[in-house]
């Protein structure tokens, strides 16, 4: 059986979805995202019966509804096709499975079919890389996909299959671990974290994972010790605890591996940390890609509360009473960064906060609030229930414990490895089996490019910071390219609220592009630099921050790259003169000597 | 009640427990670039202009408080040059022809880059396709011309509270998006005398009928330098309507 | 030190830069001294020759502006870009939002006067970009002299520090984009 799909006894009922969202305005993203998966749109008449439901003004709905890549207020048909297009996706065949999947059913990418059947077009990065190239079919994540899962679809497809009747096999989605270490190779009983913190009380607890080292596992480390401490001393009324489970950063999913098959150590760190600081309402923010992953991840909760795990007086402790709601995400990378994710659950556009204050005095609806990765909550929940010494002996001082590395790209063996910080990249490349690697992209668009001259450096927050994204690249990948498909990414995914990121990335963009069609000059590549310093500097969050870091690192590290792509000249024209007269010659049907401007 | 005092240029600038340092150093007669701030409006940090130089950090001087003893810089090359390339990033993000705009000479989007010493946008223009909206009997909203600032959305929401004005789309398709299912200014609640009308920096927002009441030569900055005419900045809107 | 050869040339423009020259009134005899000018509408010199300064007004609408663009930038030193229009494409600019179909049909089709009118193919005719664009998107430009049109002071001043080898610079009074 696939995963349920949209929950037709909903089917557009606009009262009932509101309403099983407690007609909260700060529900919206929901209610937005239900009514799109039960409606299959978002139609821009819904905004204002929905307005007067939550009682906000139709413009903040609007706001929100805009801002989000899975809403829509046209029609993306029966079935709607999106292509991951993470670069992986691309090295994989992506394009030509696209186009040999758009040519068999008669859809040009980015339009509706005429019989209004089915809607192709690309996504950014959708957790698949170890298992690209990959698609989602209305919502839901099909991986592996070659010729004969293409022949496949276009057949289910055209043959009008209910999507619950597809074969599972399609939906199958394989953890690709590779190896285990104590945080996934050991086994665990749920509730043996909650028993031992509540033997050893809150504060103990606390000391553990102070003791232990564990640093954030979202890609900043940021001591988790300390922002349990901070958000468990600030004043408030409703603490909250956040799981980031966004995971939107290309190349990565790990998080994706422990919430499918790890989801009680990951909720149960959530609740030691709920106990810690006092919280008595969790939240899990699921990307909305991760949408396959929701109906188990409910079953777990509810299974949970069965088992007083959850709910109220967890495990006989009087008062200790924590509950965990999901939200789901719907389409935007920049809702991983914390104080967008915040905004996002509050039911408005992912757009990064001013800060201070930081989440852990004012967070989910202005209540101190912990966010943290999903794996840090599975390593305090190891933490809680084993002690510091251990997690605190492995790794580096600086970074203790392990980390999950997600391995994708030009290797034998794609997938989840469990490493010791500290390990090398030259280790890693060994171990998935990764001959030919002449650079590796290290945590992501937004990480580090590490070059064939750096294999020795290490995975770790002293060295190579990493949310855990690993992305192999033989010798005969072009690098420019990779870096472009990145600078793709981050333009489409800036939230737009500030000036130097909202119009850099597309510039940026659209340098690159000009680049890769044989027109740079170097004057181009002045004039990337001269975008990047104002990114790095004036950026309002780390999205804008590191947007050019892929050129910058790539121009420097594989400059030959760059080199074969610039026509000698010092300046090339921002467009393309011939092209520009097209239209003309069309109107006037002139095709003569003077209708025509040659390149030099 | 002054609370202390901190560094900005080298000069000493007192401040209020929790006032930016944006206010604090307007109200000390110190302009630093801004488009997105006006005071008694929310901060909201978007635009970018105000970055300065806090203790080597770098952050918006619209939405980090003034402490006690902090050393601020602001008038650096490099921080004018950066936001040399901010005022051209939204010079081409737009549809901006300042010799057909009303609002010229009252414009703080061009008066920022004249005072920046802007002579080309310089990026490559995007030339947006944006909608002009001419169906409100009293403000026209001119998209072309928007810098996305949110001041009118603020104003809207919080001093008329009418909640008239939004920004939908995301990244470069950012765009202002009025309070009506038409999307017609018309069919909002706007009124003329709204203060959303009058806090827009730019010619986005434009009153009908008064756009040359002051002649072209003879308005705020063609008589003043920006930091001069800040403390009457709240009458900008009857030089461009 | 013989005289500095300057050219210029209109191309999407009103020629209002030009008319704006022409205000430097009796300091255009001191200009004179400085300068002698190769192709210009004020000369009726038709191809540019090597020249250190040129002036050129008005944005890129057309395959012909190219051509002059192009010949104004491989042979004169320093090329400035004069007025509004060469900036930012200006006035002409604002069709760039209209279709070019729609603009040739209102033109050639429902204009007053043009009933049954044909869009003409002459090929003498300079061939429209589907938008106008600022020269600094066509050819490296050197110097901007903003305004529209940039006043005579303005131009004046730009020019003498150009031709004393300086860097030009307009103070803030003369920097005006109106
Ligand atoms: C643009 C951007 C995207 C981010 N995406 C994620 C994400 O998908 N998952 C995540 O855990 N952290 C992400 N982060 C980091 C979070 O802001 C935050 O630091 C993290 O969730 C804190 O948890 P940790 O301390 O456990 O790492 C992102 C940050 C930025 C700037
Ligand atoms: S840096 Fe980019 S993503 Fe971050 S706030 Fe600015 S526009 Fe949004
Ligand atoms: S809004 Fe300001 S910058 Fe834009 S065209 Fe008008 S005067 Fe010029
Ligand atoms: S209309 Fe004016 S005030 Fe409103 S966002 Fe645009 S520029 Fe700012
Ligand atoms: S005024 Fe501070 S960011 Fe705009």
């Amino acid at each position: 059986m696939p995963p349920e799909p949209a929950d037709s006894a909903m089917a557009c009922d606009l009262p009932a979805i509101a309403r099983r969202w407690g007609n909260d305005p700060a529900n919206l993203v929901q209610i937005l995202r239900n009514v799109q998966e039960s409606c299959g749109v978002v139609p821009s008449e819904t905004l204002d019966q929905l307005a007067r439901l939550v009682g906000v003004a139709r413009v903040r709905l609007e706001a929100t509804a805009s801002f989000y890549s899975f809403f829509h207020a046209d029609s993306h048909g029966a079935y709607e096709v999106l292509f991951s297009d993470n670069i992986i996706d691309r090295h994989a065949g992506k394009a030509e499975l696209m186009q040999y999947l758009c040519e068999r059913l008669w859809v040009e990418p980015g339009k509706v079919s005429e019989d209004g059947l089915v809607y192709v077009d690309e996504t950014s990065d959708i957790g698949l890389a170890d298992l690209a190239p990959a698609m989602l079919v209305n919502g839901l994540a099909v991986p592996s996909l070659d010729k004969a899962r293409i022949d496949l679809l276009a057949e289910l497809i055209r043959s009008r299959k209910p999507l619950a009747h597809w074969p599972a096999m399609l939906f199958e989605v394989p953890d690709n671990v590779r190896r285990a270490g104590p945080l996934l190779g050991e086994p665990f009983e749920p509730g043996a974290a909650l028993a031992s913190m509540l033997s050893i009380g809150a504060e103990e607890t606390l000391a553990r994972i102070e003791a232990s080292g564990l640093r954030g596992r979202g890609g900043a480390g940021y001591p988790t010790a300390a922002k349990w401490a901070s958000c468990r001393k600030a004043v408030g009324d409703a603490h909250c605890v956040v799981c980031n489970a966004d995971e939107g950063e290309p190349g990565t999913f790990k998080d994706r591996v422990l919430l499918a098959s790890h989801a009680d150590l990951v909720i149960e760190g959530m609740t030691v940390c709920a106990r810690v600081i006092g919280a008595r309402r969790g939240l899990i923010y699921l990307r909305g890609e991760y949408r396959n992953l929701l109906p188990a991840l409910g079953r777990t909760l509810e299974r949970r509360r069965a088992a007083g795990l959850l709910g109220t007086d967890i495990l006989g402790a009087r008062g200790f009473d924590f509950d965990i709601a999901i939200h789901l995400g719907a389409g935007a990378y920049i809702c991983g960064e914390e104080s967008a994710l915040i905004e996002s659950l509050e039911g408005k556009p992912g757009k990064p906060r001013n800060r201070p204050p930081f989440p852990d005095r004012c967070g989910y609806r202005g209540q101190p609030t912990v966010v943290n990765n999903v794996e840090t909550f599975a390593c305090a929940a190891r933490i809680a229930e084993r002690g510091a010494a251990r997690f605190a002996g492995m790794g580096t001082p600086q970074s203790t414990g392990t980390k999950l590395i997600s391995v994708s790209g030009d290797c034998a063996r794609p997938g989840v490895y469990e490493v010791p910080f500290g390990v090398t990249v030259r280790e890693v490349l060994a171990e998935c089996g990764a001959k030919h690697a002449h650079a590796v992209q290290v945590s992501g668009p937004s990480g580090t490019c590490v070059s064939f001259q750096e294999f020795e450096r290490r995975i770790a927050f002293e060295d190579l910071a990493s949310a855990g994204a690993f992305m192999v690249f033989s010798r005969e990948r072009d690098m420019f390219e990779v870096a472009r498909n990145f600078t793709h990414f981050f333009a489409h995914e800036s939230c737009g609220f500030c000036t130097p990121c909202r119009v850099g990335t597309s510039l940026l963009r659209n340098i690159m592009d000009k680049l890769a069609a044989g027109k740079g000059s170097p004057y181009d590549m002045q004039e990337m630099k001269r975008i990047m310093c104002v990114l790095r500097d004036m950026a309002h969050c780390g999205l804008g921050h590191t947007a050019a870091n892929p050129v910058v690192q790539t121009m420097q590290k594989f400059p030959e790259a760059y080199e074969r792509r610039l026509k000698k000249l010092e300046f090339e024209p921002a467009f393309d003169l011939d092209d520009a007269l097209e239209t003309a010659r069309l109107i006037t049907g002139r095709d003569d000597e003077w209708a025509h401007l040659a390149a030099d | 009640m002054s609370a202390g005092t901190f560094t900005l240029d080298g000069r000493a600038i007192p401040f209020e427990e929790g006032q930016t340092i944006l206010d604090a150093a307007a109200a000390a007669g110190v302009d630093i670039p801004h488009l997105c701030h006006l005071p008694g409006l929310a901060p909201h940090g978007s635009c970018k202009l105000c970055t300065v130089s806090i203790g080597g950090r770098l952050g918006a001087a619209c939405t980090n408080r003034a402490a006690a003893g902090m050393t601020v810089e602001s008038e650096t090359a490099e921080l004018n040059a950066h936001r040399l390339t901010l005022v051209q990033m939204l010079f081409v993000e737009g549809n901006h022809f300042c010799p057909s705009c009303e609002k010229s000479g009252a414009c703080r989007l061009q008066e920022t880059a004249r005072r920046l010493g802007m002579t080309t946008p310089h990026f490559t223009h995007f030339f947006p396709a944006r909608d002009l909206d001419a169906s409100h009997p009293d403000v026209v909203l001119e998209r072309n011309r928007c810098i996305l600032c949110e001041l009118c959305v603020r104003a809207s929401r919080d001093v008329d509270g009418k909640n008239v004005f939004a920004i939908g789309g995301r990244g470069i398709r950012a765009r202002l998006i009025v309070n009506s299912a038409s999307g017609r200014l018309a069919d909002t609640a706007l009124s003329a005398n709204d203060r959303a009308v009058e806090v827009c920096p730019t010619g986005a927002i434009l009153r009908k009928r008064v756009g040359f009441a002051v002649p072209i030569g003879r308005r705020p900055y063609d008589r003043h330098d920006i930091a001069l005419s800040l403390p009457t900045r709240r009458g900008e809107g009857a030089g461009g309507g | 030190m013989g005289k500095l050869k300057v050219a210029t040339c209109s191309l999407a423009g009103c020629f209002g830069c030009h008319m704006s020259l022409l205000d430097i009134d009796e300091k255009l005899f001191d200009l004179l001294e400085l300068v002698e000018l190769d192709r210009s509408p004020l000369t009726d010199i038709k191809h540019c020759g090597p020249c250190e300064i040129g002036l050129v007004e008005g944005g890129v609408c057309n395959a012909e502006n190219v051509h002059v663009l192009k010949e104004f930038r491989s042979n004169c030193r320093t090329l400035v870009a004069v007025g509004a229009c060469a900036i930012t494409g200006g006035i002409p600019a604002m069709r760039n939002n209209i279709d070019l179909w729609d603009c040739f049909q209102e033109v050639y089709h429902y204009g007053i006067g043009l009933e049954g009118g044909q869009i003409p193919n002459d090929r003498e005719l300079p061939l429209p970009f589907d938008k106008v664009r600022p020269l600094n998107e066509v050819v490296r430009i050197d110097h901007f002299l903003p305004g529209c049109p940039p006043s005579a002071e303005a131009i004046w001043k730009f020019l003498t520090d150009l031709a004393a080898g300086r860097e030009p610079r307009l103070d803030y009074e003369m920097l005006h984009y109106d």
